[in-house]
C-alpha cells in the first residue's frame, strides 16, 4: 500500500536525521571548549601588534565595549574598543574600525591608541584591496603600516595626515594611493574621537561577555 | 568492470575517472582555495574524509533507503559529516580553517561527494565504498595540491595567476596535458579507441 510506503520512508528519513543530528551534537560537546579557547587566542593573539612596547594586564578581550553605529568613528557598522588597563589605571584603547574608502570596499583595521594619544600600532584585520598593490597595507607584506607608530595628532599636526602626493607626511604605497590615503583617513579620525571622547570610551560598561563569545 | 583490481581503482581515482580532471566535479572549491598549496592540502584532507565516511555511511544504509528519499538522505549525512569536519578544523587546526573560511562548508555543495553516493556507494558493499572513497578523495586532493603548489609558484612571476582567472588557466593547463599524456600513451600503444567508456564505474 502507497500509505505504508510513505510510512516507511518517514520512519526512515527521521531515524536517519536523528543519528546524523546526534553525530554533529556529540562533535560539538567534544571541541567546543577548544574551539572557544582558540577563538579567545586568536583575538588576543591578533590584539598584540597594536600594543608594542606597553605594560598591561591580560584579558584585554574582556574589556570590551561595542559602540552602536551612528558613532563618531570610522566606518558604518557597530565599532569596538577594547580598554587596555594596568593595575587600574587606563593605559591604552583598541579601535576596531572600518576606513569605508577602500579601492574594493571597507578595511578593517585595528588601531591601538595609548593614554596620551599617541598610535601604538595599527593592524589590518580585513580588507580586499589588490593583491600586489593595495594590500602592502598588510604587515605581513610591507613595513608601511609602521610609520604610524609614535604618531598621534600633534605630530604630525592634522594638515599633515596624508599622503606625500597630497602634502602630507606619510609614505604612499606604489601604484596604490586610494588604499593609503583612507586608511589614513580612518586613523585620524580614531585619534580625534579618542582625543574627544576619553573620559567616556573608559568609563562605558564592557560588553556582556556571554554575547562576545557567540 | 564489475570486480575491479584494487591498482585498477587507484589508477581510476587518480587518472582515468579523477573527480576534477575528468568528471569536473567539484570546480568550485577547486577554483576558489587553491591559491597556495596549504590550502589545496587542507581542503584535499577535508573532502577526503568527507568523502570517505560518507560513502562508507550510505553503503552500509542502503538496504533501508528507499530510491524516492536516497537524496534528502545523502545531503543529511553529507551536511552532518562536514559540520563535523568544520568543528573539528575550527577545534585543531584554527589556522587553516581561517585560510579556508566558507570553503570547509561549503563542501557540502560539492557534488563530487554526492555523485560517489549515488553511483558507487549506494551499489556496492561497504569496504568497497570506503576504498571508492578514499581512492576519488585522494584523486581530488592531489589536483588540489598540484593547482595550489603550481599557482603558488606561478604568482611570484606572474600575478595573475592567484586571482581567479589564474584558476581557470591552471586547471586548464592541467586537464589538456593529462589528454595530451592520455593521447601519446594511445598513439604508442596503437590503441585508437579512448577511455571514455570507463567513466563513472558503471
Amino acid at each position: 500500500m502507497a500509505s505504508s510506503r510513505v510510512l516507511k520512508s518517514g520512519v526512515t528519513l527521521a531515524a536517519i536525521a536523528a543519528v546524523c543530528t546526534s553525530l554533529v551534537a556529540m562533535t560539538y560537546q567534544v571541541t567546543r571548549e577548544r574551539i572557544a579557547a582558540n577563538e579567545q587566542a586568536w583575538l588576543e593573539q591578533s590584539l598584540q601588534p597594536a600594543l608594542a612596547g606597553l605594560f598591561f594586564d591580560s584579558g584585554v578581550s574582556e574589556s570590551r565595549v561595542t559602540i552602536p553605529a551612528p558613532h563618531d568613528l570610522p566606518g558604518s557598522p557597530d565599532a569596538v574598543i577594547y580598554r587596555v588597563y594596568s593595575g587600574d589605571t587606563p593605559v591604552a584603547a583598541l579601535f576596531v574600525v572600518s576606513a569605508r574608502d577602500g579601492y574594493a570596499g571597507a578595511i578593517r583595521l585595528l588601531v591601538g591608541v595609548d593614554i596620551a594619544g599617541t598610535v601604538t600600532g595599527v593592524e589590518v584585520l580585513e580588507h580586499r584591496e589588490t593583491p600586489g598593490l593595495g594590500d602592502r597595507i598588510e604587515s605581513t607584506k610591507s613595513d608601511w603600516v609602521k610609520q604610524f607608530d609614535g604618531r598621534s595628532l600633534a605630530a604630525p599636526l592634522t594638515s599633515g595626515w596624508k599622503i606625500k602626493r597630497d602634502g602630507g607626511e606619510f609614505d604612499q604605497l606604489t601604484g596604490a594611493s586610494v588604499t593609503p590615503r583612507a586608511v589614513i583617513k580612518a586613523i585620524k579620525e580614531t585619534l580625534v574621537y579618542f582625543n574627544t571622547n576619553q573620559a567616556a570610551v573608559f568609563a562605558a560598561a564592557a560588553d556582556d561577555q556571554d554575547k562576545v563569545s557567540e | 568492470m564489475s570486480n575491479p583490481s584494487l591498482l585498477d581503482r587507484f589508477k581510476n581515482g587518480l587518472w582515468y575517472e579523477n573527480p576534477g580532471l575528468v568528471q569536473l566535479l567539484g570546480l568550485c572549491p577547486l577554483l576558489a582555495v587553491t591559491t597556495t598549496f596549504v590550502n589545496g592540502l587542507g581542503l584535499g584532507i577535508a573532502t577526503l574524509s568527507v568523502m570517505t565516511v560518507s560513502n562508507a555511511l550510505v553503503s552500509s544504509t542502503r538496504r533501508w533507503i528507499s530510491r524516492e528519499i536516497r537524496i534528502p538522505i545523502y545531503v543529511l549525512i553529507i551536511a552532518s559529516l562536514v559540520t563535523c569536519t568544520e568543528l573539528i578544523f575550527k577545534a585543531w587546526f584554527p589556522a587553516l580553517d581561517r585560510s579556508l573560511g566558507i570553503f570547509i562548508p561549503l563542501i557540502v555543495t560539492n557534488c563530487a561527494i554526492v555523485a560517489r553516493a549515488e553511483v558507487f556507494a549506494s551499489r556496492n558493499p561497504v569496504g568497497a565504498s570506503i576504498i571508492d572513497g578514499l581512492v576519488m578523495g585522494t584523486g581530488f586532493a592531489l589536483l588540489l595540491m598540484a593547482i595550489g603548489a603550481f599557482r603558488e609558484l606561478v604568482a611570484l612571476g606572474w600575478l595573475l595567476a592567484i586571482l581567479p582567472p589564474g584558476a581557470f588557466f591552471s586547471l586548464a593547463l592541467a586537464i589538456a596535458a593529462k589528454n595530451w599524456i592520455d593521447g601519446r600513451r594511445r598513439e604508442r600503444k596503437g590503441d585508437a579507441l579512448p577511455r571514455h567508456g570507463r567513466l563513472l564505474n558503471r
